[in-house]
């Protein structure tokens, strides 16, 4: 059975104890805390710290990182689209800024059970920076489905 | 197109339009019975028109026990009817402005003007308001189909439905800024705010 690994990569525009991040700083436990109950959800990153991945910095100083793992793209969707999630995601360059970043979000399929690591993460970033959405490195606008189902259409 | 066509000119009769209208307003789905009460008529006659407008592919039909029995005995399940989530357009001479809206869209997230988009949304809203009128019978204007639940107004439709599943936080955002701006000069301190279910539109308006 496969389950679909998301990494996401973002530069913030202040440090998280500025008065600039306070509202993401304020509605991200509470967005973790959807995201660990929401239907199909499997694990996310933590840091030492336990509750999210905002110390992490594996890719350079100042790109923050979030990865998770869903047992659907629909599971994912469906928090990432709607509720308290979407209303973050449409300021988040209030927050964040992407410049010189081409992709900032990549999905693959990992084997039920696996615990995807920021390395194979950043291969599969890069993979679909090169290549472009494919079976092996996709996004939520054009998904590919798990290696072992066909196609339709 | 032909088949919009032929959609479309399923309404040209009022009382079948009637019959559209009256399922397509309610929220849930409608037996036969109900329609023909609605618009005081037979209940052939209202089957024939709801009929009619699942043949042109405006309604679909499903079934349902209403009174919760099951098994034999329990009656037969009644014919409900719900409006069509498909999409119909008319345009002649033929335009294709949601072709451009995507690609308008696409190239405002790639520039990350996200905060232009909402500004100019929000301008927008304060324009429409400033002509006046009620916040909910503008809201059905513009196509929300609004529904006051409590202290609260739920929107029923959202009007940039397949642009939102395609562009989310840009168009979900933008939608939000187009009604504060609304709200702003029509129901000055009611609260505006994005809560996006798995149906309807994202935005919910509190008093």
């Amino acid at each position: 059975m496969w389950h679909l690994a998301q990494l996401n990569v973002a530069r913030p525009l202040a440090p998280l104890d500025s008065a600039q991040m306070a509202d993401f700083v304020r509605d991200l436990p509470v967005i973790n805390a959807l995201a660990d109950a929401a239907p199909g959800f499997v694990w996310r990153l933590r840091d030492e710290d336990g509750q999210d991945a905002t110390s992490l910095r594996p890719y350079g100083p100042e790109t923050m990182v979030n990865m998770s793992v869903w047992e659907s793209v629909e599971a994912l969707r469906d928090f990432v689209y709607r509720g308290p999630h979407l209303n973050s995601l449409r300021r988040r360059r209030e927050w964040f800024d992407y410049a010189g970043i081409e992709a900032h979000l990549v999905l693959w399929w990992i084997p039920a059970g696996v615990t995807p690591t920021l390395d194979e993460a950043r291969d599969r970033l890069e993979l679909l920076i090169r290549k472009g959405p494919g079976p092996d490195a996709f996004t939520l606008r054009r998904p590919y489905p798990p290696p072992d189902q066909v196609p339709s259409g | 197109m032909p088949d919009d066509i032929g959609a479309i000119s399923a309404l040209a009769d009022p009382l079948r339009r009637s019959a559209y209208q009256a399922v397509a307003a309610a929220d849930r789905p409608m037996g036969r019975d109900e329609v023909a009460e609605a618009l005081g008529i037979g209940r052939t006659l209202a089957a024939f028109h709801l009929d009619k407008l699942v043949d042109a592919g405006l309604l679909e039909v499903s079934y349902a026990r209403r009174s919760g029995r099951s098994g034999p005995g329990a009656g037969r399940p009644a014919k409900l009817y719900r409006r069509s989530a498909v999409e119909h357009e008319v345009s002649l001479p033929p335009r294709e402005y949601r072709a451009a809206a995507e690609l308008l869209a696409e190239a405002v997230e790639r520039a990350g003007a996200d905060a232009t988009l909402y500004a100019v949304a929000r301008e927008h809203g304060r324009q429409v308001g400033a002509a006046g009128g009620g916040l909910l019978a503008t809201l059905e204007k513009l196509g929300y189909e609004p529904e006051l639940h409590d202290a609260s107004v739920l929107l029923r439709n959202c009007p940039f439905h397949q642009l939102a599943n395609q562009f989310p936080p840009l168009v979900c955002g933008m939608n939000l800024a187009l009604l504060e701006g609304l709200a702003a000069q029509l129901a000055p301190g009611c609260k505006v705010r994005m809560d996006r279910g798995p149906t309807g539109c994202c935005v919910v308006i509190d008093f």
